[in-house]
């Protein structure tokens, strides 16, 4: 059954190199079909009855697509009416070729029982594997193959019994020369537009087809927009030759005319370079990867500092664009100028499905129409579809299919429907998706590793653990936490020491390595919270019930047990895996009542009493050594039990007990990442946070000098001392305001790999080694570290990938994106809660301190809502002011006013919902009063609707 | 462009064979007359030619004889017309001199040395084409080789590398497949008694997965066997019959 054939391939290698391969053909590659006699297959994919409606094939058929079909109709492919398709070997390995993120989800879709998608590996089956001929290029031998194939099928499929109305195989292609060339052949082959606008049942698949080659010039009107971009032979020459260079796209978020070019130089040396205007920008996307043509010195220009959005909704293709690109023309000092260039070629598209609303075509019967990503920094989409009607108003998927160079806008289609813009579902799920946030329920497959329920700890576990379930242990969390994963103890020993235990849930015992369960949540990577909304991690079992340490119930934990004198200096340090008995779940205020409270006498207070002694000395110690205290605002929303709305907005209080579970926690992490740096140097996960770039701190030192103030960054602990001791009379809110200025200086923190880096200093908490022990609920990080201080301690074996640490360093990326991610959909969803609240309060006027000063703008910050608005000094409808900016202050002189930072201000807050798609937060000035630029403060009245609401 | 995919869904590799399954191994034993044994052996496209001399009196230095069994010298070269582009030293190299040590422990395991005390025993192999595996195509065609030259051996030495790729052992692999950033490990054994002649492995490997990688090696190592076993006797039929002649 094995036949052996040899081929030669030639590959290029530097040099030419001849490649000899073995080719092994086989006969016991099945079809895959239950109709099929001859094939001793044990199991079939494809049904017998492969029915999809459609006029043009009545009978029941497979379907084959070849590979440009897969490559560009994947999003119709993955509609569930799609059913009962033959992927060639050919086919898939194309595609692998060309691009990854379609074959994943290619290979989604193979996976997925319902879909009846069967892999053929045609190359190696002894009937198809064709030979290359003589003067064949590797496309079109590939295209002989999928024919073969495609005609060895319906051979192979047609029965006596079968009739003419039997079981047919249907190619699609995009392709008029493959299709002739198959129909000679005597194969049914389709169009794949054609067969996909036959489908009676499914006439909606038709606005997800990807607009192919020959729909193009329909669309666009000839005149040509755009340079045309250069081959990838000549890019690439250029590129080494050093004529281009190559780099991410990026666009500006504020600015469509603008957008810079991340150039990665080697090493530490990259440079930006600034693109301007339609022409130069040539089509790229925000997130592509294109090669750029610097222009000549005197053409360069500043980065504009001007907000400018393409609002052309009823221009189309005729813009005229110098009125558009007037705009950008500023005065130029020689100083402000940047390395600017212009796109010449795309080496990578990276465009994803976008989220957005339709822009509907003032034509009623038009089927093309505008569509707006939410993403400012993507461009609008140009998209057919016949259910305009309906999809007005609601959020909605579209992907690019392309960007011909006499367009305005990129052609695209339709994927799917998200729901009604503005309602709070659909709002999150974009706000999910924009993010990349997983957040689909957990699969059977994932659920199927849960522990079985009713669950109870058995004598094996408790001989395998510590009993420490006689320890007076409780937790401190904030209020309506379930998912606890931290308690504490304290109690004084027999020789007069202090014993401390931080108790954290073992959440590893209950997740093993491998698993699906494991790799859903290392996907995952962190739990995200939303307002009101948690994503989690892991299944609810385990996270609210299993894992969390709830008071009075057996759980078990991983402890790390110090034995401290009172000076709050470690003696002893020891982890084990154990049983607890939690006496109280605590909330921070609760737990602060009881230290409070000289009457209580109970063995939780004394035990909060003594972390509480000790938590303030081990603070002490660390602000000695340099850590910082920084400060960002953050807000809490009161929501309404019913309808989940906001109906107010807090921003968080820190008490003492705050402080005392953070030590506590930073202790026990220092203390397994030397324990687990120790044993494991090489493939230990641990965190880092690197010192900030001096030249980050420009802005803060001339922030505080505007008021006097000295700002040492020399080092972490001049940072902090420096910080410590910035205050200026009348003025309580500076040190706060400065810290959270101080904040946005800072580099982010990540997880490494220890073998694969050699810089481990966590700047922020002056501590030379790091890691995330204590959340294992809610990050993966601190599972990995939990199984790694596991096997360290002995408790539990060690598994190929803990040990590996080139997969560690890719686990670790995963973890920082998605923790990244994480943090902007919470900013997001904070943002459009801030706009709920507002919505139904009118317009307030508040107190503000001004953050920044922008050329045409100041960036206010109201501490009591933790919020953040640009006042805009000019408006398109009207005159703009006198606007003086220095740069040096930086202040902005308005009219006669000038503002520094750190001013005070009154504004007035509005919700702008004149655009349904970016509502945002308007803020208008009150005080001080400018003519001309000042708004009248608003009469008290929605304050005082405010207060009958609430009643 | 992603690297090669090693194994398909499907469970078919990059040549077509599956997991478990070897490249067609032929061979031929007696293919030279002046020797006292020889052999050539194909396992796919890697080639190797080995032959046998002795055992013999104790050549240059008498100081090496053994007094209680014989001395096997060993010798790799690759020609120089082996792989894709041209060798330049044949043999001589740190790669050979560490194969021809490997194969001279494997042979010391399997060869009844103590028959012949001060005397020598040499093994000369060659690979003539490499596509991977030459280690073991080398001790399988010196095993056929040492059968030719009717030295007595404790069993048929045979040996295979495998390869791990996403937690499946892959037997035999070819050179794509070694270059492709797999770990793999060959290993020589004495297939009747399962006693194993030489393990050795250069890439990490977790512990957890090493009896499973070996296990697969001498399953494969026992069907390299069967074949091995089936040349001989289809040797030595084709001689007796000869010889009656």
């Amino acid at each position: 059954m094995l036949k052996s054939k040899t081929f030669v391939k030639k590959t290029r290698s530097g040099g030419v190199l001849k490649v000899v391969r073995e080719h092994y053909l086989r006969d016991d590659i099945w079809c895959g079909s239950e109709v099929c006699t001859e094939c001793k297959q044990d199991s079939t994919v494809l049904q017998r009855d492969a029915c999809i409606e459609s006029s043009l094939c009545p009978y029941p058929h497979y379907l084959v697509p070849d590979t440009n079909v897969v490559l560009h109709q994947i999003d119709v492919l993955e509609d569930p009416v799609i059913r009962n398709v033959i992927i060639l070997q050919t086919v898939l390995q194309e595609v692998r070729h060309r691009s990854a993120p379609v074959y994943k989800r290619l290979k989604d879709i193979i996976h997925e029982q319902g879909r009846h998608f069967y892999t053929f590996t045609n190359e190696h089956h002894r009937e198809t594997f064709i030979e290359r001929e003589p003067g064949e290029s590797a496309n079109d031998q590939n295209d002989r193959a999928i024919r073969v194939a495609v005609k060895w099928y319906s051979q192979h499929l047609k029965t006596p019994e079968s009739g003419p109305d039997g079981l047919k195989v249907v190619l699609l292609t995009n392709d008029q020369g493959n299709k002739l060339k198959a129909e000679e052949t005597g194969v049914v082959v389709y169009k794949f537009d054609e067969y996909i606008k036959s489908l009676i049942g499914n006439p909606e698949l038709v606005d997800c087809l990807a607009l192919s080659n020959d729909d193009k010039n329909e669309i666009t009107s000839s005149k040509v927009l755009f340079p045309e971009h250069l081959p990838l032979s000549k890019v690439q020459a250029g590129i080494k030759s050093g004529s281009f260079l190559q780099g991410t796209f990026r666009a500006s978020r504020d600015n469509y005319l603008e957008a810079t070019v991340f150039v990665q130089g080697e090493g530490e040396d990259s440079t930006e370079v600034l693109i301007q205007g339609l022409q130069n920008l040539n089509r790229a996307v925000h997130q592509d990867v294109v090669a750029v043509q610097l222009l000549p010195k005197n053409q360069w220009v500043a980065p504009s500092s001007v907000v400018l959005q393409d609002d052309g909704a009823a221009k189309d293709d005729n813009v005229d664009e110098d009125e558009e690109e007037k705009v950008l023309t500023g005065a130029l000092t020689e100083t402000a100028r940047r390395a600017t260039g212009k796109v010449v070629g795309i080496i990578k598209r990276n465009w994803r499905p976008f989220c957005g609303m339709l822009n509907v075509s003032q034509i009623k019967e038009s089927t093309r129409h505008l569509f707006t990503p939410a993403d400012r920094r993507i461009p609008r989409i140009r998209i057919e579809t016949r259910q305009a009607s309906t999809l007005a108003g609601q959020r909605i998927m579209v992907a690019i299919d392309g960007w011909p160079k006499d367009s305005r806008y990129p052609n695209g289609h339709f994927v799917r429907s998200l729901g009604a813009a503005g309602e709070k579902d659909t709002e999150e799920e974009v706000l999910l998706l924009e993010h990349d946030v997983p957040h689909q329920a957990f699969s059977q497959a994932v659920l199927s590793f849960l522990p079985k329920m009713p669950w109870s700890i058995t004598p094996e576990d408790m001989a395998q653990r510590q009993d420490l379930r006689h320890l007076t242990v409780c937790s401190v969390d904030p209020p309506g936490c379930t998912d606890i994963d931290d308690a504490l103890h304290c109690r004084e020993l027999e020789n007069g020491k202090l014993e401390v235990g931080v108790h954290i849930a073992d959440v590893s015992h209950f997740i093993r390595p491998g698993n699906a369960l494991d790799k859903e949540a290392a996907n995952r990577g962190t739990t995200v919270y939303l307002c009101g909304k948690r994503i989690d991690m892991v299944p609810e079992l385990l996270s609210s019930n299993l894992c969390s340490l709830r008071s009075n119930v057996e759980r078990f934990a991983f402890s790390c047990i110090w034995e401290m004198n009172h000076k709050a200096e470690i003696l002893k340090t020891r982890f084990t895996k154990s049983v607890i008995n939690s006496k109280a779940s605590l909330t921070y205020a609760e737990a602060q009542m009881r230290i409070d409270d000289a009457n209580k006498n109970d063995d939780i207070t004394e035990s909060l009493r003594g972390l509480n002694k000790l938590a303030k000395i081990l603070k002490k110690k660390r602000i000695e050594n340099g850590a910082l205290t920084l400060s960002s605002l953050e807000v809490r929303f009161h929501m309404d039990s019913e309808t989940h709305d906001p109906i107010d907005l807090q921003t968080k209080e820190l008490m003492e007990t705050n402080s005392m579970v953070e030590e506590f926690m930073l202790l026990a992490n220092i203390s397994v990442a030397q324990k687990i740096y120790e044993e494991f140097p090489e493939s230990a996960l641990l965190r880092k946070h690197p010192a900030p770039p001096p030249s980050n701190y420009d802005i803060l030192i001339k922030a505080a000098k505007s008021k006097n103030v000295m700002i040492h960054t020399d080092s972490a602990k001049a940072l902090a001392d420096s910080l410590d001791g910035a205050k200026v009379d009348g003025f309580q809110y500076f040190n706060t305001l400065l810290r959270i200025l101080a904040t946005r200086c800072m580099m982010q923190a990540v997880y490494f790999c220890s073998g694969m880096d050699s810089d481990f200093h966590h700047y922020g908490l002056a501590s030379p080694i790091y890691t995330h022990f204590t959340s294992p609920i809610r990050r993966y990080a601190d599972i990995i570290v939990h199984r790694l201080l596991a096997v360290a301690i002995g408790a539990d074996g060690t598994y190929p990938d803990l040990m590996d640490k080139h997969k560690q360093s890719a686990l670790c990326n995963n973890l920082n994106y998605r923790h990244k991610m994480s943090q902007y959909a919470q900013r997001s969803s904070v943002a459009f809660h801030t706009q709920l609240f507002f919505k139904t309060r009118g317009i307030l006027n508040e107190k503000g301190f001004v953050l920044f000063v922008r050329k045409n703008a100041i960036i206010v910050l109201i501490p009591k809502f933790g919020l953040e608005g640009t006042v805009f000094f000019d408006s398109k409808d009207k005159a703009s002011p006198n606007l003086v900016f220095d740069e040096e202050g930086p202040t902005l002189k308005v009219e006669q006013h000038t503002f520094h930072i750190f001013d005070q201000v009154k504004v007035t807050i509005s919700l702008d919902d004149s655009n349904i798609q970016h509502q945002k937060i308007r803020m208008a000035l009150i005080e001080p009063v400018i003519p001309g630029v000042s708004v009248p403060a608003p009469e008290a009245e929605p304050q005082a609707k405010k207060r009958k609401l609430d009643r | 462009m992603a690297g090669l995919e090693l194994l398909s869904d499907q469970g078919y590799r990059l040549d077509g064979r599956k997991a478990t399954e070897l490249r067609k191994v032929q061979a031929r034993m007696g293919v030279f007359a002046q020797a006292d044994g020889s052999a050539y052996l194909e396992q796919g496209n890697t080639k190797a030619l080995a032959v046998v001399y002795g055992p013999h009196e104790m050549r240059g230095s008498r100081s090496r004889a053994l007094h209680d069994r014989a001395v096997i010298n060993c010798q790799y070269s690759m020609a120089t017309f082996s792989t894709a582009e041209r060798k330049r030293r044949p043999h001589g190299d740190r790669k050979s001199t560490e194969m021809s040590l490997h194969l001279k422990q494997t042979f010391e395991a399997a060869v009844m040395t103590q028959l012949f005390p001060r005397s020598q025993i040499d093994i000369y192999v060659k690979i003539l084409q490499s596509d991977g595996g030459n280690y073991s195509v080398c001790v399988n065609a010196a095993t056929l080789a040492v059968i030719d030259a009717g030295i007595p051996m404790r069993d048929y030495v045979c040996a295979c590398t495998v390869g791990f790729v996403d937690e499946t052992p892959l037997a035999d692999l070819c050179y794509a497949e070694e270059s492709g950033g797999v770990s793999s490990l060959a290993l020589a054994l004495l297939p009747r008694g399962g006693q194993i002649a030489l393990v050795q492995m250069d890439a990490r490997l977790h512990q957890d997965h090493l009896e499973t990688l070996i296990e697969a090696a001498m399953t494969a190592c026992k069907s390299v066997s069967k074949v091995l076993d089936e040349v001989v006797r289809q040797h030595l039929q084709e001689a007796s019959v000869l010889s009656r002649e």
